[in-house]
């Protein structure tokens, strides 16, 4: 267990350096520079600035620099906001996504699992064909378009919620943003425990259960949901890491100040340092949480095994 | 209050962009100030002299002058300032906006000589110390501060105004050089107002300053700007009244339905602006002038400012927007461009006429030409409405491409396009900022196209003290632009604010951030 915990905390880091290496050379490789505006600054001060920001010195040394840098992880000041490193970026953004993706997570899991059972277990009936209809609409409809419609809703028309901002963190405030965020991935959550529950339902080993003459709660409880749930594990692993790291559009749309739209916003703006540090945290982020959920399937699933045998 | 974007720095000396100009104005204050008319009056400094020929100006700064911090605040900090914005290791971006000071220019740029290119901090540092002992502004006494300029620049009183000018606190700035305009603790200013938060990409939040000299006749005790770039939102907000002010991010695509349901909040003003495209000359067939003219006839503004940006546009026929007086005429109301009235027509038969002359008669022959735009739904809505209309008036195709922000702007500048769409917003209030951009080689002239004659014209207004001289040369020099058609006017720019019925006192003069000095709330 230790020696393949150790093995995949090494290849996470690995994998880490290659995609430092890797953003690094491309965005560089982008047309256009940080400091590029349609009212182009005088040459005397783009090399002030150049200096100032290490630009001036050659690729491979500004290459080693920042991968010192990252290593340390001190990930340089933003090039566009003065006096903001990219670490307070990510101190101050993350924290915000992370608190609007975990409620919305945790929201999207304890709905959406009891509801994919529930439309299961009772396959092709009314209730089944609205929870499933459902789930496919929100699961297709653009989350700015929910996004909107929630706004105009409960905001602008009732006036239940303001219509956007973070306001602090306040309850009142979260409740759009999380709902917006919420849908896509509560109706998907649905749509995966529905299927895999309908899999599980007709295998050997129900039919045995039920022929030993085990309590139907007991079947489902501990035959069904236990196995149903091994794909829903693994699919949390990348909808953990890319909800806590945050939605560009429900983002801009409540001008939440998280760090999923200053992901986006760093390409726009060149600010090398802004793009590799957040690239850098948003793969360590799903590598760990990969890991998480591959120690998780190995103990809800007794076919998932972390060591070879023998 | 919407001010869009977030400011990238509150440092006055080193941002470049109107969301923080509308924090800072409230936050610091010039030697002078501008009144609702955008005239300078008395700001910082209480009274002013300037010598004959406009070269040296002595401000007298008033009595008592305090920090928000409760510091004294003496002419020194002005001339540290200054040359803080100067030193290229702080590499302000706006640091050409003091040039105009002796040894201005000099000590911000000597850098740029190769025999600097390894130096260390230190010896960079020692060299600036030297060379600013010439620096041409200076305190005569606490009080007193004289600024010796290059060049007779008439405009410079209105320069004093504009926040590289502020003044900062020394003390603070020392302290923490890379952060001190992010905290309350550390942002010392001389406004009307002075920081209580900044929380990014969410808000900023000033409230009354009341160590400032006229804090009697503030009224506001708080204004929050809110940082909202998405339009609809920031819209939605102001009808749900959780704004009162939206500067930046009325929702153009609703500008209809918000005209007639918000008739007196919606204000369209005036803005030093243009909106053109660029004819790249060195490729064919946009290196033959006929070619430009005919294309530049060829199309129908008013149907662009009327059906597809709709926010009160007016066509251009010219380069240099209404709202500059013609100086040295003697008349106040005397304007640069209704003096220099429409210098094209729009004409048809004239365009085709032009065409058939460079050998494309009904448009035969002509290659498909590119129009690059960035990536935007407005752009794109104009691009395809100056296609169709080349298509019916000329007979000719353009294809349309469109460009990531970065992307588009390397491709501009290293002359990759046909034609590319372009917009321009003037720096100071004076036809020089539109039409030194079209000098040979100028450092924003991405057309290559260069005229000696126009450089001489440029040249003259540019040495001369006398404004009856300056404005013919600049007259001229758009003359001759206007001929030889590097670019093609579209309209210029208006800016389209919401302002709550409630909201009495506020300005916002041409080119200027929104001024809430004088701004109350009505009960």
């Amino acid at each position: 267990m230790a020696r393949y915990l150790l093995q995949r905390i090494i290849t996470m880091f690995l994998v880490a350096f290659f995609v430092v290496t890797a953003t690094f050379f491309m965005m560089r490789a982008l047309p256009g520079g940080p400091f590029s505006s349609e009212r182009n600054v005088p040459e005397a001060i783009l090399k002030n600035l150049e200096r100032k920001y290490n630009l001036d010195k050659p690729l491979y040394q500004q290459y080693i620099d920042y991968v010192k840098g990252v290593i340390v992880w001190d990930l340089g000041p933003s090039f566009k906001y003065k006096g903001l490193t990219v670490n307070d970026v990510i101190n101050r953004g993350f924290p915000i996504s992370a608190r609007l993706g975990g409620i919305a997570l945790t929201i999207s899991v304890v709905v959406g699992i009891p509801l994919g059972i529930l439309g299961a277990l009772n396959h092709n009936t009314a209730g089944d064909r609205t929870i499933s209809g459902l789930a496919i609409l929100t699961a297709a409809a653009p989350s700015f378009v929910i996004a909107g419609i929630l706004q105009y809703f409960l905001a602008f028309k009732t006036g239940w919620f303001p219509a956007a901002t973070w306001g602090g963190g306040q309850l009142r405030y979260l409740v759009l943003p999380v709902l917006a965020l919420c849908s896509y991935n509560l109706a998907w959550i649905v749509k995966l425990t529905r299927s895999s529950m309908l899999e599980v339902v007709n295998q050997d080993y129900i039919r045995t259960a039920r022929a030993k003459g085990l309590r139907e709660l007991v079947v489902v409880y501990r035959h069904m949901i236990k196995n149903a749930m091994v794909p829903v594990v693994a699919s949390l692993a990348p909808m953990t890491a890319g909800i806590l790291t945050g939605s560009f559009i429900v983002e801009s749309i409540f001008n939440i100040p998280g760090i999923g739209r200053e992901f986006v916003q760093s390409i726009t703006n060149r600010d090398y340092t802004v793009i590799g540090g957040l690239t850098v945290f948003f793969c360590l982020l799903l590598a760990g949480f990969t890991l998480i959920c591959d120690i998780a399937l190995a103990l809800i699933d007794p076919r998932v095994r972390l060591e070879k045998e023998g | 209050m919407n001010i869009g974007t977030n400011p990238p720095s509150l440092d006055p000396r080193v941002t470049t962009g109107l969301p923080e100009a509308h924090v800072e104005i409230a936050l610091f204050e010039g030697l002078m100030r501008l009144d609702q008319y955008g005239n300078a009056i008395p700001g910082a400094a209480e009274r002013y002299e300037a010598n004959e020929d406009n070269t040296v100006f002595t401000f007298y700064l008033r009595d008592g002058l305090k920090w928000s911090n409760g510091d004294p605040l003496t002419a020194e900090d002005f001339v540290w300032s200054w040359k803080s914005t100067l030193d290229p290791l702080l590499a302000s971006e706006y640091a050409y906006q003091l040039y105009y000071i002796k040894g201005a220019e000099q000590m911000n740029t000597f850098t740029s000589d190769p025999k600097w290119e390894n130096a260390s901090d230190e010896e960079i540092a020692a060299e600036f110390e030297r060379l600013a002992q010439d620096f041409g502004a200076v305190a005569l006494d606490e009080k007193t501060l004289q600024v010796t300029l290059e060049a007779p620049a008439p405009y410079f009183l209105s320069l004093t105004a504009f926040h590289t000018y502020y003044p900062v606190h020394r003390a603070s700035v020392e302290a923490n050089p890379e952060a001190w305009f992010r905290s309350a603790d550390t942002l010392v200013g001389n406004g009307p107002f002075k920081l209580v938060s900044w929380t990014d990409k969410d808000k900023v939040i000033v409230e009354k300053n009341p160590n400032y000299w006229a804090a009697n006749e503030v009224k506001l005790d708080k204004i929050e700007f809110y940082l909202i770039e998405e339009e609809t939102t920031a819209t939605q907000m102001f009808e749900t009244g959780e704004l009162d002010i939206i500067e930046s991010g009325v929702n153009t695509a609703e500008l209809d339905r918000l005209k007639s349901e918000y008739p007196e909040e919606l204000k369209i003003l005036p803005d030093l602006g243009i909106y053109y495209y660029l004819f790249n000359v060195e490729r064919e067939p946009l290196n033959d002038k006929r070619v430009r003219q005919a294309l530049t006839l060829a199309i129908d503004r008013n149907a662009i400012v009327t059906e597809i940006t709709k926010g009160g546009q007016v066509p251009a026929f010219a380069l240099v927007p209404e709202g500059i007086p013609e100086e040295g005429s003697g008349d106040p109301n005397d304007d640069f461009r209704k003096r220099g009235g429409d210098l094209f027509a729009e004409d048809v038969a004239k365009a085709q006429q032009l065409l058939a002359e460079a050998g494309y008669p009904n448009g035969q022959g002509f290659p498909t030409l590119k129009i690059l735009y960035n990536t935007s739904e407005g752009h794109q809505r104009i691009a395809e409405a100056i296609q169709e209309m080349w298509k019916n008036n000329l007979g000719i195709n353009v294809e349309l491409t469109n460009q990531e922000w970065g992307v588009y702007l390397d491709s501009r500048s290293t002359g990759d396009y046909d034609i590319a769409r372009a917009g321009w917003i003037g720096d100071y209030i004076d036809p020089m900022t539109f039409i030194d951009m079209f000098v040979t080689g100028g450092g924003n002239n991405d057309t290559n196209w260069g005229n000696p004659e126009y450089d001489n014209l440029v040249n003259t207004a540019k040495k001369s003290a006398d404004q009856a001289v300056r404005m013919k040369a600049m007259h001229d020099a758009e003359a001759i632009l206007m001929d030889e058609m590097p670019i093609m006017p579209i309209y210029f720019y208006t800016r389209v604010i919401m302002v709550s019925d409630k909201v009495e006192g506020w300005s916002m003069p041409l080119t200027s951030p929104l001024n809430l000095r004088d701004a109350s709330i009505k009960k």
